[in-house]
């Protein structure tokens, strides 16, 4: 890789935590100091869970776009972004527990296997944990294939928080629709290792 | 432009008001926009001035208020009340109106009023969730609601005319409102233009739309869940920042129950939520 590969990918990494992190910071701040509107917690649980949806998104978006672009270096931005992607994912859950169930630990759990929508989201904060604590080099190369395997299921992931997203909303489907269009056509671009996993039914 | 009204004054409550900022700027309104910031900002516009509210159907004499009317037919006076929204967060509210009891007896039900039927003001053209599904959040226009003859003529169940001192602000339900403080929110209509008894039970908008979500009856109640969440605690929408919001306990009738109860002995209230 070339000297300006890595200033490139250097770049963009700073920008993605600049980014990132003045979110969190702005949206903490601004949420204590109550100028989120009337209904703090609804803001912050909402605002978290679609940066953790966009995120999410965007690393499905990089190897698209790295492909399709010949741009090979945006591949070493993807880790970085799904670690975002669960790091909003913690804060969404966070504040849910904290804030709008004020902590208690019994309503919590049976919140997570009484609601469908969100035993939903928890499925996809699972595979996002998951992903995230064998993210580190040393981890992929010990894991070796199974490695590929167990990060295949971040798919699986999208489906299962875009779905999450739809059923938690009243009746106002449009967005969430939306966000379930854009979800299908970034799987489709994997449409040929989808199929190949039901041909040759390794797991996901 | 809100403009300040006579009333007499509600010198009962000891809960904190939400600030008037917030019942202002957290509206469920769908005709103004189905995010809860919307309505104060695409409802400015609205005109309220001249409005009809109509009251018809099984009444011997059926009358129409105009918009100077809504103010002047009834001694206003504060009401501080709860209000239980059903996704979990609540306020307290100092509504200015009178008794929707005086308006019904104005206009002589006859026997066969059984319901009330209200409608919402149907105009595409000032309401760009009746225009548009996306920011209407996919429901059915004209917003219908409905309670029994004996809730409607309950003394609690307020025509609101007022907030805060003032005239309705429009993403609060200008000109004129229900409100039913021991239901969940969206029972207590906004811009209310038709009142209608009737013999049969309405279909109202929500539960049209999510039968097994949303009852005729929709009393607040901690012990039936929503489908989708708990309705045992709420939170309650204060001055102060994220961390000094109050999760309380829900009450049963919204704490109304010494008021209401009665309405329902004969009711299972997990059928008929």
């Amino acid at each position: 890789m070339g000297a300006q590969s890595k200033h490139k990918i250097w770049m963009l990494k700073a920008a993605i935590h600049v980014i990132c992190l003045g979110c969190i910071g702005w949206l903490y701040t601004a949420a204590a100091f109550d100028k989120l509107g009337a209904d703090p917690v609804e803001y912050v649980i909402h605002y978290t869970g679609m940066g953790a949806l966009h995120c999410l998104l965007l690393t499905l978006l990089v190897t698209p776009l790295a492909k399709g672009f010949k741009q090979a270096w945006l591949m070493q931005t993807r880790r970085l972004i799904g670690l975002y992607s669960f790091t909003f994912a913690c804060l969404h859950i966070l504040n849910f527990y904290f804030f709008e169930l004020g902590q208690e630990l019994s309503l919590f759990l049976s919140e997570l296997i009484e609601r469908p929508y969100i035993t939903m989201g928890l499925g996809g904060f699972i595979i996002l944990f998951l992903l995230a604590v064998t993210s580190p080099n040393i981890i992929k190369r010990r894991m070796k294939k199974r490695w590929q395997h167990l990060h295949n299921w971040v798919y699986l992931a999208a489906i299962l928080i875009g779905v999450h997203f739809y059923w938690s909303v009243k009746s106002e489907i449009i967005e969430p629709t939306i966000y379930l269009l854009i979800i299908v056509v970034l799987l489709a671009f994997r449409r040929k290792k989808l199929l190949s996993f039901k041909r040759t039914k390794t797991s996901l | 432009v809100q403009r300040p009204l006579e009333y007499t004054k509600d010198t009962t409550n000891k809960e904190d008001l939400t600030p008037e900022a917030k019942v202002t700027s957290h509206n469920n309104f769908y005709e103004f926009g189905a995010q809860k910031h919307q309505p104060a900002e695409l409802a400015q516009g609205f005109k309220v001035d001249p409005w009809q509210l109509t009251i018809t159907g099984e009444v011997d004499a059926p009358l129409t208020l105009g918009y100077d009317e809504l103010y002047s037919s009834f001694s206003l006076e504060e009401r501080i009340y709860r209000l239980r929204c059903v996704e979990a967060w609540s306020m307290v509210v100092p509504w200015l109106g009178f008794p929707l009891a005086s308006l019904i007896a104005k206009a002589k039900p006859n026997s066969k009023a059984k319901y009330v039927v209200f409608k919402t003001l149907y105009d595409p053209k000032q309401m760009p969730g009746q225009r548009n599904r996306r920011i209407g959040g996919g429901i059915d226009y004209p917003y219908v609601e409905g309670l029994t003859i004996a809730e409607a003529m309950n003394p609690l169940t307020l025509m609101s005319v007022g907030v805060y001192g003032k005239t309705l602000p429009p993403q609060n339900g200008a000109p004129i409102r229900l409100v039913v403080p021991w239901k969940y929110g969206f029972k207590s209509i906004k811009s209310v233009v038709s009142i209608e008894l009737t013999e049969k039970q309405p279909k109202t908008t929500w539960n049209i739309l999510a039968p097994h979500e949303y009852g005729f009856y929709a009393n607040v109640n901690p012990n039936v869940d929503h489908p989708r969440w708990s309705q045992a605690r709420e939170r309650r929408i204060t001055g102060g920042g994220l961390f000094s919001q109050k999760r309380i306990d829900t009450q049963l009738f919204n704490g109304y129950g010494e008021e209401v109860a009665d309405l329902y002995t004969q009711l299972n209230l997990k059928k008929y939520y």
